[in-house]
């Protein structure tokens, strides 16, 4: 996944299982029965965990731009290893 | 987020947090509702009523339970243990309670019920106080819940007295 991805596979994943679990709990709670609380929940927990835990096409519309390797080699990297570049630099 | 153990690992924290989370406030919803129980014994009989060779007095009793606890029951019991107690005082002890029926009511439709029986578990006195002694018969209940802190309370239901003389 990109950074976008992993941004958005976890605030599905927060949004839609808080989600269930508001369903479930009012559901359960209006017919008064637990075990509808719980069943609702766990078709929630596996509805999620399809959805963000695939690595699927949708977490990789913004993929990174590696340099190319040419490009690379006339920059050399410094002798010490002064800060850690997490994006590299565009031009 | 960046590999599917790490996505697994949070989803499955996240999760079992959320359920921990919804299961105490499920727990804090029983305390919405306002239990009203109520229950009425009868003894019937006192079967016999002898002194043991010990010197321990053991008495055997017939009566009828009556009792409404569907008030007790929320979405969130599970069932509802319930015990009747004869509850006298004696030189020696300041309270003595001997249980002499108990049961399990594993829902509401069970709650209100009528039982007419011998005591399910032997009426033995520390020692000879029995004769004449007033007693009470209370009935406890105790509360299990799907999920969340059991509790307990009871009715006391005065006025028993036994019998004057060993028969």
């Amino acid at each position: 996944m990109d950074w976008q991805g992993q941004k958005l596979a976890e605030q599905l994943m927060q949004i839609l299982l808080l989600a269930f679990a508001v369903v479930a709990f009012a559901t359960g709670y209006i017919s008064g029965s637990f075990q509808m609380m719980v069943l609702i929940y766990a078709v929630g927990v596996v509805l999620t965990t399809l959805v963000t835990v695939p690595n699927w096409p949708f977490f990789n519309r913004h993929p990174l731009k590696w340099l190319d390797p040419s490009e690379a080699e006339k920059h050399p990297k410094p002798q010490e290893a002064v800060s850690a570049k997490k994006k590299p630099a565009k031009k | 987020m960046h590999s599917l153990g790490f996505r697994v690992n949070a989803l499955l924290t996240l999760g079992v947090t959320v359920l921990a989370l919804m299961c105490v406030i499920a727990s804090l919803s029983d305390n919405l509702s306002v239990p009203s129980p109520s229950a009425n014994v009868q003894v019937l009989n006192f079967n016999w009523f002898q002194k043991q060779s010990e010197g321990n007095e053991e008495v055997s009793l017939t009566f009828k339970i009556a009792a409404d606890l569907q008030s007790m029951f929320t979405w969130n019991t599970k069932q509802v243990f319930v015990f009747l107690a004869a509850e006298y005082e004696t030189p020696k002890n300041s309270l003595n309670q001997v249980s002499l029926w108990d049961g399990i009511i594993p829902s509401k439709e069970h709650a209100k019920f009528l039982i007419h029986t011998t005591n399910k578990y032997r009426f033995v006195d520390q020692g000879s106080n029995l004769r004449g002694k007033e007693f009470n018969l209370t009935l406890h209940w105790h509360v299990m819940p799907k999920t969340g802190k059991m509790f307990a309370d009871k009715i006391a239901m005065t006025g028993y007295r036994m019998p004057k003389e060993y028969r």
